[in-house]
């Protein structure tokens, strides 16, 4: 029922909202608060990038950001509303500020245990908007590859950053916020209270500025909940109504961009062939949660009925498979549930989620650009069998376009097999896990699936807040980010100096439902190729009983 | 053999090394046949024997695709014994040491001693040595027919040759190394595959190397389960992670790869056309705009006889009669046109006319005919034949220029016979679109090529035989800058374009088109712009260029396709092969229920083994190919090689299974 409304309200928003993002980055307008930001970052926002110049500026500002967040982490004692919290403690800091920048938002730290509320409000959350923001840039880059013809330029990063964050999340997260609070979010700058707790004694309970960073964890794909428990917890997320907005504004960005998209390249078919691939594998993975959740085989579900162990009462299990399967098909990773608790194939699908690189719809900007890399390697396999040499919307993709392609391609698989090989070959490594056996390898597996495709969910039992855990999840999403985002930039590049190629009867149409089923069979096919022996040993392993 | 041997040499890493797909299968061959020699075993070598018989089996496919144009080679070396050449100035000189721009003389019976131009003379020349075409060959100075080359035979006459070829860089050289593929360089569509495959391959090295970690996990935390042939405490033995890792990787298009190229080359050869390099047949089936000559490509080389029409009071049969007496004599193809129309339309037999005085054709009188006793008769252009007849005292009547202007209108040339001071009527000549021509368009339209008409026609004309001929668009009254501009024009729209020439007028055209198919016949000149040659000089068969590029572009798509789609079914062997052991529940995914867990790993390194050579004939041939849209295209060879690809293994490796499944060592 959730997953219906869902659809329903998600397709009656793709074009208004789609189109809105398009006006963003294309029009020549600045707002009074945009020229003021220009002027304080002295950045000449009209003035056209190339590729190189638009990559330095991304990974600039990134840069800054984690010195600057690492810096605030380390001296919150000394500020105010720190709520007498001690600095945080150096690897945990540099997990978090990289996790934060690269919109991963892996909390390998304890939520409101350990942050003061300043940083939560002016560190955290404003990495919520810049990182969203910063991947929504690059998607747009990339777009105007493919838009534009003899071009050198693909538009300039300041001005993408600032709109994005300004136009398009800041307005929205503000309706978000205003609609959480009207759910029964906390909104305060309140600290600890001791409250009594329902089986005696006392439980510590701290207010804070909940609903102005939840609504834009969830709109920026970010995740990174103001308590521990995210999503679970009855302050953050008290009720089903909140849980179906949490989970719309998750996918609301990523599902409207192709119509962006569309409308960027002149041609909305295309956008709406982009959002059926999203659609298809979406809307398959959350209903094969369900079913993997509903059907839980293992002992304890069968003699409880359900398998509810590590769910809220209050959502139920629908709700929380289907919160889980949008959290990871949308690198949001935030959590309304426990997703070590789930069954092992619904535990499966989620890491599939992420797995499939963050494409369907993935976060904000991420997944758009992710997807269309996955367009451009299916064009070059399929656009050879109707005998020319591959194009893509007028784009020939030859030997650059396709070794950059591969080069984005290959980067998440190598992080996350080889960090898990790592991990299980060190005894730092195997010391965080919880559980022996698959499960324990799947909590491994899971962790660095989450971190190098900048999900940030966490498969909890992990232990991962020790150094060799913080050091190792930290360079996962650091490379999982930025390595990418070059590459694309640098695809960009060299699709918007070609001189687009009419189409003709000749060309592959790329906006027929044949070209959305080529998508998605080369997405799960490589997927499942690259992971399989991996998935074996761990959720397979276990849901087939091993 | 010889083809045998080759494969051999092939396995030099130095060779190898171009290819990473099949260098990756090396290395590992090479690593499981030590792991072999240390731990001996039926199952071991096995695999090792297999191993390398898949890299054998690359190396034959190329070998094989060599083979066919080392053969021609030989035929074309034949050609090129050295002779000695005689300088105008009368010394004599070795041809292998002639300079660029030297004087040679050719007599009757003597081989032409390099490529050249004709500058002196006429001789008929056999070149049956280049295009097996044993008819011989006019080559005369000036003109677009004073191209020769090296090694073919001077049969009649008296030439002097200036030497156009650098030594040692003649045409029959060119086409030696070309057949041979003995520099053969990668094409631009080629190097991109090669680069997604190194990246598949770089995938699945990881899949497989970081598997280690986890399966020495998994044996540990289930410490009851004894070891077996594919997992110990160690972890996955060598030889089976280098099976797995060989299985997955996409040797199958890896080992085609170059033998596609080389063959798709070869079918161009064997259809006489030599392309000068592989990004010239790969830019084929990219080619956008098709610019055809009309002469001799859309239409026959002639016009012909279609109507008489008579002049009033004039009975139709006179004036076919008179028409006939007037072309018999005349052996242009226009005059037999007129015999033949005249004896099929109205019975009238060819005879011998005594006493007949025969007026040839003069570019000064622009008429022909024929004087009979007192009859005179002439044929010829409407306003030459009209002042004959006002001169003898004739007055022609305006029906006469009514009937001129309509059959020019519709693109005929009209012909006026007269008889001294009367206009008979006139003769419709047309030119006649070959036969099929317009089907072949409708199907480039179908293919998203555009078809574009030269020609030097007025534009009436022009229009009239492209509607007739259903090609998209013409350029009448065209010069060679034309030609240029409207190539230019199209290139700059992003389109690829492809024409054929043989003039040297043609030759910047030629340079500038993406394919440009000189004719053999034409000046070397032309030759030496375009970037193919077509032995027959056959304008038409441009259509077949395309067509072979379009299939060397899917036969690769194709293959890579099957080849990822087979990793399927061999993860569903390999898996549970090894695992099952540990978590007995993967056996689930033994679909196949293959015998042993040593004969599942064996069974898919052979079928991946074996498919390489199945596939081999598919390779030199190309898929099937029939001209449709995109769509209709890609679906069919998703379902053939896509579909197939997915189920084809799963058959195979049972089958295999089933057969080695009894020997001794695999269970």
């Amino acid at each position: 029922m959730t997953a219906l409304t869902l659809v329903a309200v998600l397709a009656l928003l793709y074009r208004p909202l789609g189109d809105h993002m398009y006006r963003v980055y294309s029009g020549d307008r600045d707002t009074w608060a945009e020229r003021l930001t220009y002027r304080a970052l002295g950045v000449a926002p009209r003035q056209e990038q190339r590729w190189p110049g638009y990559a330095r500026s991304v990974l600039a500002f990134s840069l800054v950001s984690i010195l600057f967040l690492y810096a605030f982490q380390r001296v919150q004692n000394h500020l105010v509303l720190s709520l007498g919290f001690p600095p945080v403690v150096d690897h945990v800091a540099w997990n978090t500020a990289v996790s934060f920048v690269t919109n991963t938002n892996w909390q390998s730290y304890a939520g409101e245990n350990t942050m003061g509320h300043l940083v939560q409000m002016s560190g955290l959350a404003v990495q919520n908007f810049a990182s969203a923001a910063v991947g929504l840039a690059v998607a747009m880059a990339l777009v105007r590859g493919f838009a534009r013809g003899d071009s050198d330029t693909i538009g300039n990063f300041w001005a993408d950053l600032v709109r994005g964050a300004y136009r398009i999340l800041l307005p929205l997260a503000f309706a978000g916020a205003v609609l959480l609070v009207a759910g029964g979010v906390v909104q305060n700058l309140a600290g600890p209270h001791e409250v009594p707790a329902v089986l005696g004694g006392t439980t510590t309970l701290t207010g804070g500025p909940v609903a102005s960073q939840e609504a834009v964890k969830q709109l920026g794909s970010n995740g990174g909940g103001f308590y521990a428990a995210n999503s679970a917890h009855p302050w953050e997320n008290p009720n089903g109504w909140t849980n179906w907005l949490q989970n719309l504004l998750m996918l609301l960005i990523p599902v409207a961009l192709p119509r962006t998209f569309g409308r960027m390249v002149g041609q909305n078919r295309q956008g709406y062939a982009l959002a059926a691939v999203v659609a298809v594998i979406a809307i398959a993975s959350i209903w094969l949660t369900n079913v993997f959740e509903a059907g839980g085989a293992a002992t304890v579900p069968q003699a409880a009925g359900l398998a509810m162990e590590g769910k809220e009462v209050r959502f139920g299990l629908s709700e929380s498979a289907t919160f889980a399967a949008s959290t990871t098909l949308t690198s949001t990773g935030a959590v309304n549930a426990a997703h070590d608790s789930f069954t092992p194939l619904g535990g499966m699908m989620a890491m599939v989620g992420m797995m499939l690189g963050e494409v369907a719809p993935g976060g904000v900007g991420s997944g758009l650009y992710g997807l269309l890399i996955l367009a451009v390697i299916t064009v070059f396999v399929a656009g050879l069998m109707v005998g020319r040499t591959p194009e893509y919307l007028g784009k020939k993709i030859a030997a650059r376009e396709i070794k950059l392609a591969s080069l984005y391609f290959l980067v998440t698989p190598v992080l996350v097999l080889t960090g898990t090989a790592l991990a299980l070959a060190n005894r730092a490594g195997l010391a965080g896990t919880l559980n022996t056996g698959p499960h324990g390898l799947s909590e491994i597996l899971y962790a660095f699936t989450s971190a190098a495709n900048n999900n940030g969910s966490a498969f909890a039992g992990l232990t991962a807040n020790t150094p060799w855990w913080d050091v190792a999840l930290g360079v996962a999403m650091l490379l999982g980010r930025f390595a990418p985002m070059v590459f694309v930039l640098a695809l960009a590049g060299s699709l918007a100096r070609q001189t687009p190629v009419p189409s003709s009867a000749g060309t592959l149409p790329t906006h027929r439902p044949q070209f959305v089923g080529l998508v998605i069979g080369v997405t799960v096919v490589v997927v499942a190729l690259t992971y399989l022996p991996a998935l074996a040993l761990g959720p397979l392993a276990e849901g087939t009983g091993g | 053999m010889n083809v045998l041997l080759g494969a051999l040499a092939k396995l030099s890493p130095l060779s190898l090394w171009r290819n990473p797909v099949m260098f990756v299968v090396e290395v590992g061959a090479l690593a499981a046949t030590v792991l072999a020699v240390v731990t001996p075993g039926f199952f071991a070598w096995a695999v090792v024997g297999w191993l390398w018989l898949t890299v054998l089996f690359a190396n034959l496919a190329e070998s094989v695709a060599e083979g066919r144009g080392k053969a021609q080679a030989a035929t074309l070396r034949a050609a090129r014994r050295d002779t000695t050449a005689r300088l105008a100035d009368g010394s004599v000189t070795p041809s292998a040491a002639l300079k660029k721009g030297d004087l040679v003389v050719v007599e009757a019976g003597e081989v032409i001693p390099g490529d050249g131009d004709v500058v002196e003379g006429i001789a008929s020349v056999d070149e049956s040595a280049i295009t097996g075409e044993s008819a011989p060959v006019i080559r005369e100075s000036g003109g677009d027919r004073s191209a020769v080359t090296g090694g073919t035979k001077v049969l009649s006459d008296r030439i002097v040759v200036r030497i156009t070829q650098r030594p040692g860089e003649s045409f029959v050289d060119r086409m030696i190394s070309l057949v041979e593929g003995a520099n053969r360089q990668k094409t631009p569509n080629e190097i991109a595959l090669n680069i997604l495959l190194a990246a598949l391959t770089v995938v699945f090295l990881v899949a497989t190397a970081t598997m280690q970690p986890m399966a020495i996990y998994s044996k540990a935390v289930n410490p009851g389960v004894p070891d077996s042939a594919a997992l110990t405490a160690d972890g996955v033995t060598g030889v089976t992670l280098v099976a797995l890792l060989v299985c997955l990787i996409p040797t199958t298009i890896g080992a085609l790869l170059s033998a596609i190229g080389i063959a798709g080359i070869d079918r161009l050869v064997r259809r006489n056309v030599l392309a000068m390099s592989g990004r010239a047949v790969e830019a084929a089936g990219d080619v956008s705009t098709l610019l055809l000559d009309k002469t001799g490509t859309i239409t026959l080389g002639n016009r012909q006889a279609a109507a008489f029409q008579a002049a009033e009071g004039v009975d139709l049969r006179d004036l076919a009669e008179a028409a006939q007496l007037s072309s018999l004599a005349d052996d242009t193809p226009e005059g037999r046109s007129i015999v033949v129309y005249a004896k099929e339309h109205f019975g009238l037999r060819e005879r011998p006319v005594a006493g007949a005085h025969w007026v040839p054709f003069s570019a000064r009188t622009r008429m022909s005919g024929v004087d009979v006793g007192d009859r005179q008769i002439r044929k010829g252009a409407a306003t030459a034949v009209m002042k004959w007849v006002r001169d003898a005292g004739g007055r022609p009547t305006a029906e006469i220029g009514h009937l001129v202007d309509g059959i020019a209108a519709s693109g005929g040339t009209p012909l006026v016979v007269a008889e001294r001071g009367r206009v008979l009527g006139v003769i419709h000549l047309k030119d006649v679109v070959k036969q099929g021509m317009r089907e072949r368009f409708d199907e480039m339209r179908r293919m998203g090529i555009r078809t574009v008409m030269i020609t030097g026609d007025n534009p009436l004309t022009a229009r009239a035989i492209a509607d007739e001929a259903g090609v998209d668009d013409f350029l009448a009254e065209a010069t060679p800058e034309d030609k240029l501009g409207l190539i230019r024009r199209e290139q700059f729209g992003g389109r690829l374009v492809a024409m054929t020439g043989d003039g040297t007028n043609d030759a910047p055209a030629l340079a500038q088109a993406d394919v440009g198919v000189a004719m053999n016949t034409g000046t070397s000149a032309a030759k030496e712009a375009g970037n193919m040659v077509d032995l027959d000089s056959n304008p038409t068969k441009l259509i077949e260029i395309v067509e072979i590029g379009k299939q060397l572009l899917i036969t690769r798509g194709a293959l890579t396709t099957f080849s990822i789609a087979n990793d399927i079914a061999k993860y569903f062997a390999i898996i549970p092969a090894v695992f099952a052991a540990v978590y007995p529940g993967l056996d689930a995914l033994n679909v196949m229920r293959l015998a042993t867990p040593q004969s599942a790993i064996l069974s898919a390194v052979v079928f991946n083994a074996l498919v390489i050579v199945a596939l081999i004939p598919l390779a030199l041939r190309g898929v099937a190919y029939r001209p449709a849209n995109a769509s209709a295209m890609l679906s069919r060879n998703l379902a053939v090689y896509g579909l197939g690809g997915v189920v084809a293994p799963f058959a195979g490796i049972k089958l295999v299974d089933l057969v080695i499944q009894h020997l001794p060592g695999l269970s």
